[in-house]
C-alpha cells in the first residue's frame, strides 16, 4: 500500500511526457535536479514494466495445415480474411476505415487484392454497421463487419441481441443471418482508459443464439475466425489487440479452422484448474509457473477461446481431477463470465471441490487510465489467490 | 460514370427545356451536343470538368437572354448535378472553396437556410377523391383484371382485419394489428414490385404479403401461433414471414430493418440479377438512429432500395408534431442524398407509378429512392390500444368515409363499369367467406410440438440447450397436469 502511494505521487509530480521517460536527456536531467534520486529510477522501471503485464509464448509451430509462415496477430487476421475472400465470391468486408488497410492494419492490401466492392469503408455508425452485415447475410452474402474498438460495440447492440441473435428462431429458420461474422479489437492495451480498453464478452453471453469467440495468439486467431465466418451462426470475434503486434508465431498460410465450443488445454495439471481466454491465458501461464516454482502447485491450465456456448465438459472434467478453480478475466467482476462458468462448475461438480471457486477479475470500476497496472488482474493478484486456494 | 452519363442527359434535358420556354442561345444546344460526344471517352475528369464548364457557359448565356425563372430552374439543376460528383479534383489556384466536406459556393451574407414546412414538399396523387383521373399522361392505363386484383385484395384484407381484430376482443388471438386506411399503399407498392424483390416491412404491411398470394391460412396460423404457423409459433401475432414470397419475417424493434435493407441491397447489387429490395416503415420509427444508418448507407454504398415510408400521422398517440419539425420524412432524403417524392397513399395508383419508377431507377442506376405516402391510420395502433383518448372521432370518420384508398378504387371501377354495387355484394359475401374458413381451420389446429421451443436458437441444438430441452420433459412428464399439453402436437418419437 505504502508502495503504491508513493508510486503515484512520484508519478503526478512528473511532468515529462512518457515519450520521453528513459531517454539520456530526462537521466542528465533528473539526477541534477531530483539530487540523485535513487526512487526517480525504480519508478521509470515500474512504469516500463507495466507496459505489458504478460510475456506472450507461442504456439508449437502447428504441421498438420501445410507451410507456415512468421505472423503477428494482425496479420493472422488479414492471413484469414485473405483466405476467405479468396474461397467465397460472396464474402464482403466493411466497417470503419477498413478500406486502408484498418487502425490496426488488419485489412491491409485486400482491397487492392478483392475490390473496392469487397473491401469498403462505411459511414460512422455501429448499428448501421451490424444492421447492414445482417441484411448482407440475410441475402446469402458472408458478411464479415468491422467495429473499430469492442467498446463501440454497444451502439450496435440491439441490432446483435434483438436482431442478429435472434433472426433464425422468429424466423423458423425461414430467414438466418449466420454468415455475420463482427470482429472487434477487445480487451486492455496499457493506456487505452474507459473507451478503448473494455471486455464486454459477458454482455453478449446473456444473448442466446450468437456465438462469441476470442482467440489467445494468431495461430488461434487465424483458425477460430475462420471458423467463425464458416458457422452458421452470427458470430462475435474479439481480437485481443494488446497482442496484435506484440504476439509472434509461425502460422499456417493456408485456410484451416480450430472448432467453436472448445477449450483447449494448455498445460496438464492436479492440484488447480485455471481458466482464462485472451490475453489472461499468457497471464494464467506465467502464474501456473510462479505457483509451480514457489509452491510446488500443479496447475491446469485452460484457454476457454469461446465464451459462447461455452465448453462445460473440458472445464468441469479438469475441476473433478483438481478440486480446485481459479478463473481470471480482465472485464468486472460483477456479471462477468466467471459467474456463469464458476455457478455451472459448482452445481456439476460440487463433491469435488475443495476449496470454493475462485475468480480474479477487473474491478467493478470503469476501465481507469492512469490507475491500469492496479486495476488488471495481473499475475501477483492471481497468484496470492492460488495461494489462498492451495491453503484453504 | 453511369451518374455522369445521367448527369449529362438531364442537362441535356434541362437545356431543351429552357431552350422551349425562353428560346435561349445556340451556344446551349451546341455545348450539349458537343457533351454528348465526350460520353465516349473513358477519362472521367475530362467529362466532369466539361460538364462545369458548360454549365458555367449556359449560365452566363441563360442569363443573358433568359428571365429569372429560368435561372432559377438551371440552378436548381446545377446544385443536383455537382452533388452527384462529390469531391471535384483539387485545384489550388482557383479562388473558390477548397473544403473536401462539400461543393459549394462562398457568399458574403450571413444567412441561414430556412427550412420549407409551411410549403412542403407536394404530394403526387394520380386520381382525386371521386376516383376521376386528374392528368391523363399519369394514368397508368392498368387492366380491368389487375384493378380488379387491387381492389379484391385491399377488400380482403379488410375484411381478415375485421375478424382478426374481433377474434382479439373476444380473447380469441392475443393481439392484432389492422392495416385500416393503409392498404392502398400495400397494394399499390407490391404491385410495382418484381415478386424476386426482397421486402423487410414494419408490421403494418399485410397488403404486401396479401398481393403477393400469402394464402389466408398462414396469416391465421401466425395470429393463432398453431402447427402450421411458419415461424413455429415463437412471435406474437401479426409478425408475418415468407421465405417463398421474399418476405422477410417481421420484429418488433422498430426501423432495425432499415439498415439491414441496405445491407440485403447491397449484396443483391453484387449478385446482379435485376434484383431490388424495398422496405417499409412508419414515420415514428424513422425517428430511430436505424433510420438515419439506414438511408445513410444505402445511399454512400450506392444500394437499389426503396423506402416506403409510411406517414400515418401517428406513432401510437404520439402525432407528427412530436415527432419530428422538419417537412416530414421525404424532407430528410435530400439531405442524404436520396431522390425522394411524396406521394397520397390513398391513391394506389399514385404509390404504383412512384414506387414503379423507383424500382426501375434504382435497379438501373443502383441508388436509393424514399417514397413518402401520406396516410391516415383509420384503426387503432393496435388492439392493446384505444386511439379515443387522443384524436377526435371527428378525424378517423372524415378518413373513413370521404377519403379511404379503398373507396377511391371502387369509385374508379364503378365509372369504367368494371365494378357494381351486385360485384361488391356478392364479394364482400365470398370473401368473408373465405376469411371465416380460413379462421376456423386455425383455430382448430393445435399448437406446435413442444420441441420447437428448443430449436432454430443455432443451426443446430448445442449440448446445453440439449440438457435444457431434456430438463424440460423430465419436468412437464412429472407435472403434466399443470401444464396445457393437450394443445400441443405430441412428441415425435
Amino acid at each position: 500500500m505504502a508502495a503504491a502511494a508513493r508510486f503515484l505521487i512520484r508519478g503526478a509530480n512528473s511532468k515529462l511526457p512518457i515519450a520521453v521517460v528513459g531517454s539520456g536527456a530526462h537521466c542528465s536531467f533528473g539526477s541534477t535536479f531530483l539530487k540523485l534520486s535513487l526512487n526517480c529510477n525504480s519508478g521509470i522501471k515500474t512504469q516500463r514494466r507495466h507496459a505489458a503485464h504478460f510475456t506472450f509464448q507461442p504456439d508449437p509451430v502447428p504441421t498438420q495445415f501445410g507451410p507456415t509462415q512468421k505472423m503477428n496477430l494482425f496479420q493472422s487476421v488479414t492471413s484469414a480474411l485473405d483466405n476467405t475472400l479468396a474461397n467465397d465470391p460472396t464474402a464482403v468486408i466493411f466497417g470503419e476505415d477498413v478500406a486502408f488497410g484498418g487502425v490496426f492494419r488488419c485489412t491491409v492490401g485486400l482491397r487492392d487484392k478483392y475490390g473496392k466492392d469487397r473491401v469498403f469503408n462505411t459511414p460512422l455508425c455501429e448499428q448501421g454497421i451490424v444492421g447492414f452485415g445482417i441484411g448482407v447475410a440475410v441475402a446469402g452474402a458472408t458478411a464479415i463487419a468491422e467495429i473499430q474498438f469492442a467498446d463501440y460495440i454497444f451502439p450496435a447492440f440491439d441490432q446483435i441481441v434483438n436482431e442478429a441473435a435472434k433472426y433464425r428462431y422468429r424466423s423458423g429458420d425461414l430467414f438466418d443471418c449466420g454468415n455475420l461474422t463482427i470482429r472487434a479489437p477487445w480487451g486492455c492495451v496499457g493506456h487505452g482508459s474507459l473507451y478503448h480498453s473494455q471486455s464486454p464478452e459477458a454482455f453478449f453471453a446473456h444473448a442466446p443464439g450468437l456465438k462469441v469467440v476470442i482467440p489467445r495468439g494468431p495461430v488461434q486467431a487465424k483458425g477460430l475466425l475462420l471458423s467463425c465466418i464458416a458457422d452458421k451462426n452470427p458470430c462475435i470475434f474479439f481480437e485481443p489487440k494488446i497482442m496484435y503486434r506484440a504476439a509472434v508465431e509461425q502460422v499456417p498460410v493456408e485456410s484451416y479452422t480450430i472448432p467453436l465450443s472448445q477449450a483447449e488445454v494448455l498445460q496438464e495439471g492436479s492440484d488447480v484448474t485455471l481458466v482464462a481466454w485472451g490475453t489472461q491465458v499468457h497471464v494464467l501461464r506465467e502464474v501456473a509457473n510462479l505457483a509451480q516454482e514457489k509452491l510446488g502447485v500443479s496447475c491446469e491450465l485452460i484457454d476457454l477461446q469461446t465464451i459462447l456456448p461455452w465448453d462445460v465438459e473440458t472445464v468441469c472434467k479438469s475441476v473433478v481431477k483438481t478440486g480446485r478453480l481459479l478463473i481470471s478475466h480482465e472485464a468486472p467482476v460483477t456479471g462477468g463470465f466467471a459467474s456463469e462458468i464458476s455457478s455451472s462448475v459448482q452445481e456439476e461438480c460440487f463433491l469435488n471441490l475443495e476449496a470454493p471457486i475462485t475468480r480474479v477479475c477487473g474491478y467493478d470500476t470503469p476501465f481507469p487510465h492512469i490507475f491500469e497496472p492496479f486495476y488488471i488482474p495481473d499475475k501477483w493478484k492471481c497468484f496470492e489467490a492460488i495461494k489462498k486456494m492451495i491453503n484453504y | 460514370m453511369q451518374y455522369i452519363r445521367l448527369a449529362g442527359i438531364s442537362y441535356y434535358n434541362d437545356c431543351r427545356q429552357i431552350r422551349k420556354t425562353t428560346g435561349a442561345v445556340e451556344t446551349i444546344s451546341s455545348c450539349c451536343y458537343s457533351l454528348l460526344e465526350i460520353f465516349d471517352t473513358s477519362d472521367k475528369s475530362i467529362i466532369v470538368s466539361s460538364i462545369n464548364k458548360m454549365y458555367g457557359l449556359c449560365f452566363r448565356a441563360v442569363r443573358q437572354t433568359a428571365g429569372v425563372k429560368a435561372t432559377r430552374l438551371l440552378q436548381m439543376r446545377t446544385f443536383r448535378a455537382s452533388a452527384v460528383y462529390q469531391q471535384q479534383p483539387f485545384d489550388s489556384s482557383l479562388e473558390k472553396p477548397q473544403f473536401p466536406g462539400a461543393s459549394a459556393e462562398f457568399v458574403d451574407q450571413l444567412e441561414f437556410i430556412q427550412p420549407n414546412v409551411i410549403s412542403g414538399i407536394p404530394i403526387y396523387r394520380v386520381m382525386d377523391r371521386q376516383g376521376n383521373i386528374i392528368n391523363p399522361s399519369q394514368d397508368p392505363q392498368l387492366s380491368k383484371e389487375t384493378v380488379l386484383n387491387f381492389y379484391q385484395k385491399m377488400t380482403l384484407l379488410n375484411t381478415m382485419d375485421r375478424i382478426l381484430y374481433e377474434s382479439q376482443r373476444q380473447g380469441r388471438i392475443s393481439f392484432y394489428m389492422t392495416n385500416y386506411g393503409e392498404e392502398g399503399t400495400h397494394i399499390g407498392s407490391a404491385a410495382a414490385l418484381d415478386p424476386n424483390d426482397l421486402v423487410f416491412g414494419q408490421y403494418r404491411e399485410a397488403g404486401v404479403l396479401m398481393y403477393r398470394g400469402f394464402p389466408l391460412d398462414l396469416f391465421m396460423a401466425q395470429c393463432y401461433a398453431n402447427a402450421d404457423d411458419l415461424g413455429k409459433g415463437r412471435q406474437m401475432p401479426v409478425h408475418y414471414g415468407s421465405k417463398d414470397l421474399n418476405f422477410v419475417t417481421i420484429s418488433s424493434p422498430l426501423a432495425t430493418q432499415l439498415p439491414q435493407a441496405a445491407g440485403a441491397a447491397y449484396a443483391v447489387k453484387r449478385e446482379n440479377m435485376n434484383r431490388a429490395v424495398i422496405c417499409y416503415f412508419g414515420e415514428g420509427a424513422a425517428s430511430e438512429g436505424d433510420a438515419h444508418a439506414g438511408f445513410n448507407f444505402s445511399a454512400t454504398l450506392e444500394c437499389p432500395l426503396i423506402f416506403f415510408c409510411r406517414n400515418n400521422g401517428y406513432a401510437i398517440s404520439t402525432p407528427t408534431n412530436e415527432q419530428y419539425r422538419g417537412d416530414g420524412i421525404a424532407a430528410r432524403g435530400p439531405g442524404y442524398g436520396m431522390l425522394s417524392i411524396r406521394v397520397d397513399g390513398n391513391d394506389v395508383f399514385a404509390v404504383y407509378n412512384a414506387t414503379k419508377e423507383a424500382r426501375r431507377r434504382a435497379v438501373a442506376e443502383n441508388q436509393p429512392f424514399l417514397i413518402e405516402a401520406m396516410t391516415y391510420r383509420i384503426g387503432h395502433h393496435s388492439t392493446s390500444d384505444d386511439s379515443s383518448a387522443y384524436r377526435s372521432v371527428d378525424e378517423v370518420n372524415y378518413w373513413d368515409k370521404q377519403d379511404h384508398p379503398i373507396s377511391r378504387l371502387r369509385h374508379y371501377m364503378m365509372a369504367r363499369v368494371w365494378w357494381s354495387e351486385d360485384d361488391e355484394r356478392s364479394w364482400r359475401k365470398q370473401s368473408r367467406k373465405m376469411v371465416m374458413e380460413a379462421f376456423e381451420k386455425a383455430e382448430k389446429r393445435l399448437k406446435p410440438n413442444l420441441e420447437l421451443l428448443f430449436t432454430d436458437v443455432y443451426d443446430v441444438v448445442t449440448p446445453h440447450l440439449e440438457k435444457q430441452r431434456q430438463a424440460m420433459w423430465r419436468h412437464v412428464q412429472q407435472y403434466k397436469e399443470h401444464y396445457p399439453l393437450d394443445l400441443y402436437e405430441k412428441n415425435s418419437p
